[in-house]
């Protein structure tokens, strides 16, 4: 039985090991294809990197020979590609991210051929709009190591958004708004878990109907409210952007992370703390047990339904945070659907980020930098439609989905309503 | 004891022994998502009275004119509630006068004003009555089909690719080749999730909403590039004559075949459920996939034959609004349609004919809030929070059931979903 189990592991393995190589040279044909043929020689690209109006210590920007770098992008990609053929490598995961990160360079540089483009510039702007993306990811995160899925995300932002910006607006104070989102998302939060666990609600059923009904309500009370009454009730202001001292001088690294506005580096500030009560607390080893076994966790004396309550309620907190971010954090008034789905893309990220905090932000980075990218492009008048360029993340998600890089493991109780017998 | 007195204890025995309880009859399986809705149309009223100024101003004056408050809320439900029905159904009055002025003069128009209510309800119902039975399936087979937005988009880009873009070709050929486009696309598109779902156990959920958005990307590239009509708008040119649903009534009524088509796809989709045994296989999978895997069925096969089918009837209900009632495709075309079609699906307990009547009432109601925006000027968005509050009431029966204080009956409960990695 051991060996028959050794050797259909061995057996994926081995074809794992197959597909990755292969997708190696393919990526680097395609990017052979697609960036190589046609460039004129001599030409070069300039990458800037330093943000507007930025604090940081000036560097100067980096002129790229176009046709010597995709080159060595390509065979870089090429060779990685014949290594993993040839001998296997242990952590597929990173082959593939040096992969992409290949990829998305020799397209940076072949897109901004013979002029120039504001590299940093578009960093920090993926690290804003990452931010809503990542909070919604780290609910997901919170609420699922609990066994409870939560795809009521989309809702909670929308409804924390409109309440934060009507209280920000008739208290004139943007913090009492701040408060408000993340009260009333754990509030949405907490008729959701009360759906699921008191009700045994079909937890994905209860999450499309409070998405149904946060669209709704909102996009009704602001049809009838907020449109009429603008400055009376819908125009709170937004937070300022507040650099951090010292940090903010670092050249590059500053103008990306720490000119940012508060609910920025709240967003970061949670990633680091959640990954710490998630792994290395009684608090966190509870949250896990009970979305893995929560029958081996309540033999043990965890209480499984106030375990799930709390996290899914933080949850809701965070995502309360995440609809403040659409408000307070960047336009200072509530649009209809102003979430756009990013609630959605949340939970792609948390999926991507095989739930864990730290890989949750770094997959909302790259839709993030997927969204900024396509804006940029538009720009650069790049011939390749930038629609296509937008479907990539999504296409990257179900390939990561379908365990094509590695699995993605959803904690074992996830979606299952526990019941106490 | 005699041998029949032994029979007829035993029998007895078994008629109130919990067993052999009678299966719930239709009117008990009604009961739920009537006093759902029901409910759901009390809290809407609710929100419309809190929401109203003139109503609240009323209410200050409470205990100086506690009879003025009453009266300006029935006002303020009245005025909503009856523009709802009007919107919805219309006017009976105007109706009979219709007709006797048709029986006096022939003329017509006036009939046909009294009507369009009506038959635009049942017109705006079509596509909800494929979009839920879409739901619908998947639910049968286990399978969450959050992505019939998705589906709906690139079924009606098909069909109306092939309305617009096939020349001189006959009714007969051109409108039946412009359904099955909308179908195959709207199949395809669910095909790839479903395809993942059995070859890597992949969930559908998180599938089907990365193809939404995938579909509508690449709908915005399609309708600014290689579809776009000549203009400046995003929007495919207009389909041909030949592949139009053919309209029972001269503009602006656009009551179409479509409406009875989708009758017809119901009772299809009732007899494959129930009649077939490959409906059998789809149901014994969503039921219990490890009983069905024992029994011999294949379930792989019946995950990507129930989204592929799933899919198509999205599909469908894309191409139904393309070929009988817009006849060009924009962007936004398919906004909201995915998340109303499992309301739908839920509402009607994923059985076919709880789902027409589920998508007959979705859309009385959309079509006539339509009517209550512009008349009692109450958002349209009120339906959306009504639609929220009946899933909400129909997936926890236990709280309608503590509201009218109902005892619990047995019925057949249908597995929806099974978590992320199953």
């Amino acid at each position: 039985m051991a060996e028959l189990t050794q050797s259909l592991a061995k057996k994926s393995r081995q074809r794992r090991r197959l597909t990755g190589g292969i997708v190696l040279l393919l990526t680097g044909l395609l990017m052979y294809v697609l960036f190589a043929t046609g460039l004129e020689a001599n030409q070069q690209s300039t990458l800037g990197l330093n943000a507007l109006r930025s604090q940081a210590l000036p560097v100067p920007d980096l002129v790229l020979p176009v046709r010597t770098t995709i080159y060595a992008l390509i065979l870089t990609v090429v060779f990685l590609g014949g290594w993993q053929l040839a001998r296997g490598v242990r952590h597929t995961g990173i082959l593939l991210g040096v992969a992409a990160f290949c990829f998305v360079t020799a397209f940076l540089v072949w897109a901004a051929r013979g002029t120039s483009f504001n590299l940093v510039g578009m960093l920090s702007s993926s690290v804003v709009r990452a931010t809503p993306i990542a909070l919604a990811a780290l609910c997901g995160v919170i609420s699922e190591r609990a066994g409870v899925v939560n795809i009521a995300i989309e809702g909670i932002m929308l409804i924390a958004a409109l309440t934060s910006v009507v209280a920000a607006t008739l208290t004139h104070n943007l913090y009492v708004g701040l408060l408000v989102a993340v009260f009333s998302g754990a509030l949405v939060a907490a008729l959701h878990a009360w759906l699921v666990i008191r009700f045994r609600v079909d937890q994905i059923v209860s999450g499309v109907a409070i998405n149904i009904f946060g669209t709704g309500i909102t996009s009704f009370i602001s049809a009838r409210f907020l449109e009429r009454n603008t400055d009376l009730l819908n125009n709170s202001g937004t937070f300022p952007i507040l650099p951090v001292p010292l940090l903010s001088r670092i050249p590059i690294l500053g103008p990306i992370f720490f000119e940012n506005n508060l609910i920025v580096y709240l967003m970061l500030l949670l990633v680091v703390l959640l990954h710490g009560i998630l792994f290395y607390t009684p608090w966190g080893l509870r949250t896990r047990a009970v979305g893995e076994h929560p029958k081996a966790a309540d033999t043990l004396g965890v209480n499984v339904f106030l375990m799930r309550y709390v996290n899914v309620i933080i949850g809701g907190a965070i995502a309360g945070l995440g609809g403040a971010y659409f408000t307070l954090g960047s336009v200072g008034r509530f649009d209809e659907i102003m979430t756009a789905g990013k609630g959605f893309i949340g939970l792609a990220a948390m999926i991507f980020g095989k739930w864990t905090p730290f890989g949750a932000f770094a997959s909302s980075l790259i839709f993030g930098f997927a969204d900024s990218m396509q804006v940029k492009l538009q720009i650069l008048r790049v011939p390749i439609p930038s629609e296509f360029l937008a479907m990539a993340p999504y296409l990257v998600t179900m390939i990561v989905l379908a365990g094509l890089i590695g699995r993605a493991v959803p904690p074992a109780a996830d979606g299952q309503p526990y019941e106490k017998e | 004891m005699t041998r029949r007195n032994f029979l007829s204890r035993k029998l007895a025995d078994r008629r109130t022994s919990p067993e052999r309880q009678p299966r719930s009859s239709f009117w008990q399986e009604l009961l739920i998502p009537v006093l759902a809705v029901f409910t759901g149309l009390v809290a809407g009223a609710v929100i419309i009275v809190v929401t109203d100024a003139t109503v609240m101003a009323a209410y200050r004056n409470f205990f100086r004119a506690p009879w003025q408050a009453l009266q300006a809320t029935w006002q303020a439900i009245a005025s909503a509630y009856g523009a709802l029905f009007y919107g919805s159904i219309g006017s009976p009055r105007e109706l009979l006068e219709g007709f006797r002025l048709y029986q006096a003069s022939g003329d017509k128009q006036a009939l046909y004003k009294a009507i369009y209510p009506f038959t635009e309800s049942l017109t705006t119902a079509t596509p909800y009555i494929f979009a839920g039975l879409a739901v619908a399936l998947g639910f049968r087979c286990g399978l969450f089909n959050i992505g019939a937005e998705g589906q709906f988009f690139i079924g009606a880009l098909a069909s109306a690719w092939v309305g617009y873009s096939l020349l001189g070709v006959p009714w007969y050929l051109h409108l039946p080749l412009a359904l099955l486009a909308g179908a195959v696309g709207g199949a395809l598109w669910a095909a790839v999730p479903g395809y993942l779902k059995a070859a890597t156990g992949a969930h559908e959920v998180v599938n089907t909403i990365m193809m939404n958005w995938i579909a509508f990307r690449l709908s915005d590239w399609l309708l600014n590039g290689p579809m776009k009509a000549t203009g400046y708008r995003p929007v495919t040119p207009v389909i041909e004559k030949s592949a139009e649903l053919p309209r029972f009534f001269p503009d602006p009524l656009r009551f179409n075949v479509g409406f009875f088509l989708a009758l017809v796809v119901a009772a299809l989709v009732y007899w494959l459920l129930f009649k077939t045994t490959l409906g059998f296989e789809i149901r014994a999978v969503g039921a219990n996939p490890d009983a069905a895997r024992y029994a011999g069925m294949n379930i792989k096969r019946n995950f990507v034959l129930a989204m592929v089918l799933s899919g198509a009837l999205a599909g469908l209900a894309g191409a139904s609004q393309v070929l009988g009632v817009d006849h060009w495709v924009g962007q936004g075309f398919s906004a909201g349609y995915g998340f109303d079609s499992i309301a739908l699906a839920l509402l009607g307990k994923s059985h076919p004919l709880g789902v027409v009547l589920a998508a007959l009432l979705f859309g009385f109601l959309r079509s006539g809030a339509t009517r209550m925006q512009s008349l009692a000027g109450i958002p349209i968005d009120i339906i959306s929070v009504i639609q929220g509050l009946v899933i909400v009431f129909v997936a926890a029966p236990a709280i309608i059931r503590a509201l009218y204080h109902i005892k619990a009956a047995r019925t057949e409960e249908i597995v929806l979903t099974r978590g992320w990695g199953k």
